[in-house]
């Protein structure tokens, strides 16, 4: 009753075939929107910095595997080795040419990351589902190798790590210990939102299309004269390219430093599970994903002094494993296909209420 | 919908020429030194009782397969191989005996994926949308939704094929075939598994592809009425081997056939 596209008439095929076509999503988008952007606002460091930005990058990382995994059918275990390509990139790239503004460093360093997940997808011709993602492994080995044993990557440091140094955009402090929270928040919310648009655009089109043909049914597909292996190759390519951002900006935005054990094999599970739980091929469950594993945890420590329950912090750090773990459990037996798909029944039901159907 | 183009045959004359094709898995020997040919313009059945290589015989056509022996001319061209996206690029489209549609899309979306070979906006437009990747999506979106009226499925089209019933299914792995705007279709078995209402409603459809767009069309079938009554020319297949080819009349007449079909008495 309250989502309903009656008297939402259409009178041509682009306003069809547009990402959102019923007017209610579209007012539900910008609202969101604005409010993301309004939470510059409420002048809190811990929101913005604890929340929102790690949540923001970490949508992206899970975006840019669900292209790959949920959209293309390839499974991958490297997203945090070609996380780590991105911000490794980018910091070699800042340190060579500081004078560069550094947002265009962190956009280009995905192109690096791109161009080593293309590498490292060259197998998934010849490969598929489980034996992909061992061979997805060797890549998240090796390069966490290269990321220790090659010190020209982090510049000889003695600590071994990389320290983000200060850089500024229109004289403004963005990167470094002295950016404020919401500068960097704005610059994340701001790439995440237009990559999103990007990524939905793509996944909507005639490349979408032939992914999901890839997926679906890849010998079909060939019949249609689509192409198995540049085909797979372009996922990976926009795949780990918005992995790679997303490491950058992890890095450079929110850490400001970071070793080689920040991209390992854990980040690659981390954003897997997102995805997962999300709900595979859909952007909206890269969102809800990265909410539920990322947010909740933080949101849960906060329930017991709320309520004045005095807690060891030890134990509320063993209750929140335990409720997270729980509640991924509750999820997928409730919604196999992720929350995303739990939203799209929320609609159906919302569109036809107060009737069943 | 528009004629398919790109071809200077004239109807009449040979389209697919298969010649002396041997086709073997091990010790199996799926097709021993078949060839036969399809003319612009008419349906041509290939029949023959199960396992008599009828379906390796369209995969050899399209590339699935490649023939130890033989070769296959396509449009004037030879070949001892084709690739399949060179099949789909020379315009062979096909349908499969088990419905292999991509079942996470719509319908809409399927047939749409048919027609990516006629797609160019690359990656760089199609991050924007707006602008010629809209342009180009709407142009054939046109075609789809001409292809949707053609095969009445309009009430379909933004349901994921997955959980439409079989003969609905069937329909829209035909509409994407379709969607290429292939010279040559090939249908395997687009009539298994339905009931006689389904089967005049696909009978239908195969002959308006067949004779509005001039579509040549090589079919698979087991009902043996629909063969005779849609087909123009029937060539037999048993154990690998051609044992008929002509009119249906003359198929329906010849003594291997019958004997091929219903067993010979010793």
């Amino acid at each position: 009753m309250f989502y309903r596209e009656a008297g939402q008439f259409k009178t041509d095929y682009a306003s069809d075939q547009a990402v959102f076509p019923i007017l209610q999503d579209r007012i539900g988008i910008v609202v969101i929107v604005l409010a993301a952007y309004s939470l510059v606002l409420a002048q809190n460091d811990f929101l913005l910095n604890a929340m929102m930005i790690p949540f923001l990058i970490f949508t992206l990382a899970a975006i840019g595997l669900n292209l790959l995994t949920g959209y293309t059918g390839l499974l991958s275990l490297g997203t945090g080795a070609f996380m780590g390509v991105g911000a490794y990139s980018c910091y070699k790239l800042t340190t060579i040419f500081p004078g560069v503004n550094i947002i265009i460093w962190i956009i280009v360093s995905g192109f690096f990351a791109a161009f080593i997940g293309v590498i490292f997808g060259l197998p998934s011709l010849r490969i598929k589902g489980f034996y992909l993602a061992v061979a997805t492994l060797a890549a998240q080995f090796f390069l966490e190798w290269c990321f220790i044993r090659i010190p020209w990557l982090y510049n000889y440091n003695v600590s071994a790590a990389i320290e983000v140094p200060q850089r500024e955009l229109f004289g403004v402090i963005v990167t470094g210990p002295r950016a404020t929270a919401e500068t960097r928040y704005l610059i994340v919310l701001t790439i995440v939102v237009v990559m999103t648009w990007m990524a939905s655009n793509i996944v909507h089109g005639r490349i979408g299309r032939m992914w999901m043909a890839v997926r679906d049914m890849d010998i079909a597909a060939e019949l249609m004269g689509i192409r198995l292996l540049p085909t797979k190759l372009l996922a990976f390519a926009v795949s780990s390219f918005y992995c790679g951002v997303a490491g950058a900006m992890l890095v450079f935005l929110w850490y400001g430093g970071a070793e080689s054990t920040v991209f390992s094999i854990n980040q690659s599970f981390f954003v897997l599970f997102m995805i997962i739980i999300g709900g595979l091929g859909s952007l909206l469950g890269s969102y809800l994903g990265a909410a539920l594993i990322f947010m909740l945890p933080i949101v849960l420590r906060f329930v017991p002094p709320k309520f004045g329950i005095p807690v060891h912090a030890a134990t509320v750090e063993h209750i929140t494993f335990m409720t997270v773990g729980a509640l991924i459990v509750f999820f997928l037996i409730v919604e196999p296909h992720g929350l995303a798909r739990l939203w799209q029944i929320a609609k159906q039901k919302l569109r036809v209420w107060p009737f069943p159907y | 919908m528009r004629a398919p183009t790109g071809s200077h045959i004239a109807a009449g004359e040979v389209l697919l020429a298969v010649e002396n094709v041997s086709l073997s898995f091990g010790g199996v020997h799926a097709i021993r030194d078949v060839s036969f040919d399809i003319r612009k313009g008419e349906i041509r059945a290939i029949i023959g009782p199960n396992g008599a290589g009828k379906t390796s015989m369209l995969n050899v056509i399209n590339g699935f397969y490649t023939p130890q022996a033989g070769q296959i001319t396509f449009k004037g061209q030879t070949r001892s191989k084709m690739r399949p996206f060179e099949a789909a690029r020379g315009g062979i489209a096909r349908t499969f005996q088990n419905v292999a549609l991509f079942r996470g899309m719509t319908a809409l979306d399927n047939i749409m994926a048919g027609r990516t070979l006629r797609m160019h906006r690359g990656l760089f437009w199609q991050i924007f949308r707006y602008g010629p990747a809209m342009t180009e999506e709407v142009e054939h979106r046109l075609r789809a939704e001409e292809i949707i009226d053609f095969l009445h499925i309009q009430h379909i089209r933004k349901i994921q094929v997955g959980r439409l019933p079989y003969g609905l299914q069937k329909r829209v792995e035909l509409g994407r075939a379709l969607a290429m705007e292939p010279d040559l279709l090939l249908l395997d078995e687009p009539m298994a598994g339905m009931n006689l209402e389904e089967k005049e409603d696909m009978s239908r459809f195969v002959l308006d592809v067949n004779q509005h767009f001039g579509t040549t069309i090589a079919l698979i079938e087991h009902d043996m009425g629909v063969v005779m009554d849609l087909s123009d020319r029937v060539v037999v297949l048993d154990y690998g081997q051609k044992i008929a080819d002509g009119s249906p009349d003359e198929v329906k007449s010849n003594k291997t056939v019958i004997d091929a079909y219903l067993g010979v008495a010793h």
